[in-house]
């Protein structure tokens, strides 16, 4: 009696034992699932990159049988290939610049003062985002064509500061909210005036919030299609026009637009490694 | 060197923040400014020092009308409650930023922010960042800062408030001796009466906005000019009784009754208030006239060497505040005895009519 007690207690514990190591196993299993879904796409692009067209078409294969680098040489030694990149950099960059360098005195102003219709203004900012950028492709076209400013960085660059500046300064707000006043109040007691401080001492605080803010003026921008086509034919042509303009007489060139595909990715990435930090505190517009 | 301020008042969208104010501040003085939270205090404070304009009135330095004058060009120091520094700058850069915007040669940039910082006890986390600082240090790095710049006026607003007890005992006897030597102007804000007797100096008794009274501080807490300086200039709140005079002497009610004597006498017969603070109220007989109450104990409050008392006295709340540790049963009747001569007597209005005898005889 006393040894089936005995017995029986062990046998338990080892069922709770095992039952709790299979759950375990469960969510590793989930999570790996998880994984192999979100980078097979991710992968798919780059095992087609090394690749030769041949080799995509003709047989199914999950790597490169004959790895080449061939397509990866064809885009950067191309210029109508490589300089699409260049014209997103340089669209993509000019805009960053520009709406970030408007939207710091704006959000500080939201920020730090009150006045007649602030918080509907504040709001009105945000509704900017609201609309689908193809409404204002139209607008665009025709201004930027009278103007001479059609298909040049400039004018993309412009365009999506319609979306960035806003988005911009919400998110500075945000950040120069959790600044205390009183700290813009000792620099100036201490005789900084408001130029010096601000470049001085308040930008150092909130660099944060400006490398969050760079980072998603800087994604919106890179990934947006719609008003970058339009709004270019030739001299400022982002990638991501080249690559859906690459059907020839020969058919699709698989490898090429796949290694495109894969060099596209590269500079959000790097971006994003940059500001992974504060990223969660940007989505939140700073309000975290 | 003198701050004068000349009717200086300041509204905001129609709410009175502070009312019309003369006050004239003078070199080498502590001005404590005392008065409970929203009081005006950080207010008057805040235009004292040209951060905020006045809407009526003039501001005089130095009997130079410096009214519109930025703050930037203003020769003034200001500490916060909350530890002001710049974060991104270490401790002796923090120290520094006054001196290079005044562009002073760089050894007497180095010199004086090393005096400062022996000083302050700061010399040895000279290189950190003011957010590595314990609390007390970082508010010792924002006194070295507003020390440094040899302004004329050093303003303090509740500099020790977020200070846990240890440290702001060291500060506050450090902050007089320190500040005593650069004959500035110094104005101290605080809500604690105990820490305006401290510092001595003059103080300004401030209630909603108005100065109601301002002079030297042992004065003020003698003789408080109104019912409203006297209980915030005492801590817990002074106690109050109404009381009449008929012929010689004062009524307090429940049969008790007191000579009225010096200047006493020579009150109208009427009624009256008393105000009497509550470490005058004894448990037992300590004088010979001493006038007998008896009160309804709701709560005491034991903190070793004290004991508060919260009394019931015929609807009127007390507080009474006695030496050692007393075992006394809440809700029980108990004996105090209160001395005529620690009697304020106040107008129905509140004025002082005649101040304790006691004040007058110190």
């Amino acid at each position: 009696m006393a040894e089936a007690t005995a017995t029986r207690i062990p046998e338990n514990l080892t069922a709770g034992g095992r039952r709790k190591r299979v759950r375990v196993n469960g969510s590793a299993v989930v999570m790996t699932a998880y994984l192999v879904f979100l980078m097979l796409p991710i992968y798919w692009l780059l095992n087609m990159s090394l690749k030769t067209n041949t080799e995509i078409l003709s047989t199914f294969s999950l790597w490169p049988q004959n790895p080449t680098l061939a397509n990866y040489a064809t885009i950067l030694t191309d210029p109508s290939w490589y300089m699409g990149y260049v014209n997103s950099l340089i669209y993509v960059g000019l805009n960053t610049v520009i709406s970030v360098t408007v939207a710091l005195p704006a959000a500080y102003a939201f920020s730090r003062y009150s006045f007649l219709g602030d918080k509907h203004l504040f709001f009105w900012l945000l509704t900017n985002r609201m609309a689908p950028p193809a409404v204002f492709a139209l607008p665009f076209f025709q201004l930027y064509s009278s103007v001479g400013l059609f298909d040049t960085h400039i004018a993309v660059a412009l365009a999506h500061c319609l979306f960035n500046v806003p988005l911009a300064v919400w998110i500075l707000e945000g950040f120069m909210r959790g600044v205390p006043r009183e700290i813009d109040e000792t620099a100036y007691i201490d005789g900084y005036s408001f130029p010096r401080f601000f470049v001085k001492i308040f930008m150092p605080l909130i660099a944060s919030g400006i490398g969050v803010a760079a980072f998603f003026c800087f994604m919106f921008s890179w990934v947006e299609l719609l008003l970058s086509r339009t709004l270019t034919s030739v001299e400022a042509k982002p990638i991501a026009a080249t690559m859906t303009r690459t059907v020839s007489a020969s058919g699709l060139d698989w490898g090429v637009l796949a290694a495109a595909g894969v060099l596209t990715i590269v500079p959000g990435a790097l971006v994003i490694w940059f500001v992974r930090n504060y990223i969660a505190k940007g989505f939140a517009l700073g309000r975290v | 060197m003198t701050l004068v301020l000349d009717g200086v008042a300041k509204t905001v969208r129609g709410a009175v923040h502070i009312h019309p104010t003369e006050l004239t501040l003078e070199k080498g003085t502590m001005n404590v400014l005392l008065g409970p939270t929203l009081s005006g205090k950080t207010s008057l404070m805040r235009l004292m020092a040209g951060l905020d304009q006045p809407t009526e009135g003039r501001v005089l330095w130095e009997g130079r009308d410096v009214t519109g004058v930025p703050v930037q060009e203003r020769q003034v120091a200001m500490v916060y409650q909350q530890f002001i520094n710049y974060p991104t700058l270490t401790v002796y850069e923090n120290i520094a930023s006054p001196l290079r915007l005044q562009r002073r040669p760089a050894d007497e940039i180095d010199r004086r922010v090393r005096e400062t910082a022996e000083l302050m006890k700061l010399a040895p986390m000279l290189d950190r960042r003011p957010l590595e600082l314990s609390g007390g240090q970082q508010q010792r790095c924002a006194l070295a800062r507003a020390l440094v710049k040899d302004a004329g006026l050093v303003l303090l607003d509740e500099p020790l408030a977020n200070l846990d007890y240890k440290l702001r005992e060291e500060l506050r006897v450090e902050i007089p001796r320190i500040f005593r030597e650069s004959g500035a102007i110094f104005v101290y804000a605080t809500t604690e009466p105990e820490e305006a007797l401290l510092l001595g100096g003059n103080t300004a008794a401030l209630s909603e906005g108005r100065v109601a009274q301002f002079g030297p501080t042992a004065e003020v807490y003698r003789r408080p000019v109104d019912a409203t300086t006297a209980r915030v200039f005492s801590d817990p709140p002074m106690n109050f009784l109404p009381i009449s005079k008929t012929g010689h002497r004062l009524m307090f009610g429940d049969g008790q009754s007191a000579q009225a004597t010096g200047h006493l006498a020579e009150l109208s017969d009427g009624r009256y208030v008393a105000g009497f603070r509550p470490n005058h109220l004894e448990a037992e007989r300590h004088v010979e006239d001493a006038m007998h109450f008896t009160a309804t104990l709701s709560v005491t409050e034991i903190t070793g060497s004290e004991t508060f008392l919260h009394l019931d006295h015929h609807g009127e709340r007390w507080v009474g505040l006695i030496h050692g540790v007393h075992d006394l049963t809440q809700g029980a009747e108990i004996d105090v005895w209160l001395d005529p001569a620690h009697v304020y007597v106040f107008g129905e209005d509140g004025r002082l009519a005649a101040a304790a005898a006691y004040a007058d005889a110190a």
